[in-house]
């Protein structure tokens, strides 16, 4: 499947000169950027870079201070109507996976469709069930979080999150808290994922995922968006100095 | 391979006693309370000897004998004629009484004071920082005298101040409705009878309808726990079915099985209603208030200790800021609460022992009185260290048991 396929020219999320402080740091310092129904871009760079915060901005998660936001037609503003459309527009993945420990994985992924999208419970675990049938795991449906493997906690976390039927998916570096040996069976989930159509932004280090799937790769440093090409571009041929080091010392080992 | 045989022998059987820790503490623990045991012994056999010499003995007949003293507020009925029992008896139920419902008011009040201390809201948040200071450094003692001196200030009885002919309060006492039987309560119970047997006779059917259901979803491997079916059989029926014919039954007695009996202004004071006293109010006040200031903390810091992710993924699946609260921080927060919680309850049922300043006759007030007329301060102040003891611990035990229900899913 080719990325013409399912990328379509509409923009869904449109940042314009994004501005993000921490008391006196200065984390991002104008970001501009425009993202396409279906597109999946993979966002890099070191620690510190403002490259997590920039998708936590996408759906509030954390405030941007200047500059301004449109996911989907609407703004991201103090206007409470808005945030919390904007959120079940927009699912998250995170890197702790943050799984409710008092729920069973079942319940961890009806609780948004049947409190937000007022489904009836039936109806709901229907859907859950086959989020965790497509995940490879419905067999761990009526298990706790705890007593089950990270890698399997992290699929659960993607299904709690596509129950809401988000337009769009944001991933915080999905696969930085597991062991090497379960990173493949989540990211298998959002290769599958991305090959239906889904609009991605995943903050990564797996160059192995972002060469294979993405569409564009975005290195953030010192909250600026450095460099930005499609995957062959950026790997082969980098044409900042930051970028390339980047580039070395993560394809190293 | 031999050698090592060798060693493994020489240390399970040729370690002399004198060497063996395992000897040695089971040694040093029998010798201690052989130590304790002497010692209490001769301190008792001490004060057996003590009393005699000064006539004195240890019997409890004495409780027989009449009190003589008035209590002004008491939750059965009681009279200067009764036994010294039966006055005690009245000091337990007087502390029990002021303890539950100040344990009651304290959890209500510092469940919401603990949350807005944590409320992005900057006057919220503050308001509940200020009461929690002021009321947690000040001593108790004090909270008690000045809630009772700001009730000494009310109006006297004749003039009670009248809230809607419902509440009226002065300077000594404070009435509100009671609940009161009529001749209709007969005929209503037979309804409330009925109403029972029917919801008991619907939870077995509405069960074995549910059973079928139960035995196929635990095949297809949910784990919903065994009694889910009765569990839910009984909610189907208490709900409706007891309910219903409670309710109807309510309507067809004769006359409404109870009425509001609202307290009425006479001329020298209030009659009907139910009465507390200023002493028991200004107790309950001040218990309630300085403990919710210490469990609006131990609240604060068991949400705090719920981590941040849990509140970014409950928000990031859409939830509401009060549903987040309700449905994943509070369930995580309580087992961390409860048990500071514990030993606040208990602090609260043990400072109620401070109801002398408000004139209130709890157990401790109405031991002291026992003990002053009829000279026995030994049983007497055994009896009420016992029954301190036996609240204390009774709250524990329920507050460890409640902590295991909680704990249930935790594994």
């Amino acid at each position: 499947m080719t990325e013409n396929e399912n990328t379509s020219n509409d923009p869904i999320i449109i940042c314009e000169d994004v501005h993000k402080w921490f008391d006196d740091f200065h984390v991002l310092k104008g970001i501009t950027t425009t993202f396409k129904k279906g597109e999946k871009a993979v966002i890099c760079g070191p620690s510190g870079s403002g490259k997590s915060t920039f998708i936590r901005t996408i759906n509030r998660l954390e405030e941007h201070q200047r500059g301004t936001i449109i996911v989907d037609g609407i703004e991201l503003t103090n206007d409470l109507r808005n945030i919390n459309l904007i959120r079940q527009e927009v699912g998250m993945v995170f890197q702790q996976f943050n799984l409710f420990p008092h729920l069973s994985n079942l319940k961890n992924i009806t609780l948004g469709p049947i409190r937000v999208r007022k489904l009836s419970k039936r109806k709901a675990e229907e859907e859950a069930l086959a989020l965790l049938e497509r995940m490879g795991i419905a067999d761990q449906a009526y298990k706790y979080p705890s007593e089950i493997s990270g890698g399997q906690q992290q699929r659960v976390a993607i299904a709690r999150a596509l129950a809401m039927e988000p337009k769009i998916m944001l991933f915080d570096e999905p696969t930085s808290a597991l062991d090497p040996e379960m990173i493949s069976e989540v990211l298998d989930v959002m290769r599958e994922l991305a090959h239906s159509g889904m609009t991605m932004l995943v903050v990564t280090h797996e160059m192995g995922f972002a060469r294979e799937v993405a569409d564009r790769v975005m290195f953030f440093d010192e909250g600026v968006v450095v460099e930005e090409a499609v995957p062959a571009d950026f790997f082969d041929n980098p044409q900042h100095e930051r970028t390339k080091l980047f580039i070395s010392q993560t394809l190293q080992h | 391979m031999h050698h090592a045989s060798n060693t493994m022998a020489q240390n399970s059987t040729k370690i002399p006693f004198w060497r063996d820790t395992r000897v040695l503490q089971v040694l040093f623990q029998i010798l201690f309370l052989l130590g304790v045991f002497l010692l209490a012994g001769i301190l008792y056999a001490n004060m057996l000897k003590g009393l005699d010499n000064l006539g004195l003995n240890l019997k409890l007949d004495f409780l027989r004998n009449e009190a003589g003293f008035d209590v002004s507020d008491t939750v059965i009925e009681y009279d200067p004629s009764n036994t010294y029992l039966k006055a005690f008896i009245v000091g337990v139920l007087n502390t029990l009484r002021v303890s539950l419902l100040g344990i009651l008011c304290a959890t209500v009040l510092g469940l919401f004071i603990g949350i807005s201390r944590l409320s992005t809201n900057w006057l919220v948040r503050n308001i509940a920082a200020t009461y929690i200071e002021i009321f947690r450094n000040i001593p108790l003692l004090l909270q008690i005298l000045f809630w009772y001196t700001v009730f000494g200030s009310l109006p006297a009885a004749r003039e009670s101040i009248n809230l809607f002919d419902t509440v009226f309060i002065n300077n000594r006492s404070i009435y509100f409705p009671s609940l009161q039987q009529t001749a209709g309560i007969s005929s209503w119970v037979g309804y409330f009878y009925a109403a029972a047997i029917l919801s008991v006779i619907s939870i077995f059917v509405l069960a074995l309808i549910f059973h079928r259901k139960q035995v196929e979803r635990m095949e297809e491997g949910d784990d919903i726990g065994y009694f889910t079916h009765v569990t839910r059989a009984a909610k189907w029926s208490i709900v409706p079915v007891f309910f219903i014919v409670a309710i109807i039954g309510w309507f067809l007695a004769p006359e409404s099985p109870f009425v509001l009996g609202r307290p009425e202004l006479q001329r020298f004071n209030v009659e009907g209603g139910i009465r507390f006293s200023a002493g028991f109010i200004s107790l309950l006040i001040a218990l309630s208030v300085y403990t919710s200031a210490f469990i609006a903390e131990v609240v604060r810091s068991g949400i705090q200790a719920v981590s941040k992710g849990q509140r970014e993924a409950a928000r990031a699946v859409g939830l509401s800021t009060g549903q987040t609260l309700r449905l994943i921080i509070l369930p995580q927060a309580v087992p961390i609460i409860i048990p500071p919680l514990t030993s606040q309850y208990l602090n609260l049922a043990k400072n109620s022992s401070l109801a002398t300043a408000a004139g209130y006759d709890d157990l401790f007030r109405i031991g002291s009185t026992i003990l002053t007329q009829a000279g026995k301060a030994i049983p007497v102040f055994a009896m009420v260290m016992a029954n301190y003891l036996i609240i204390s611990l009774t709250t524990s035990a329920a507050m460890n048991w409640y902590n295991r229900w909680v704990n249930r899913f935790n594994r």
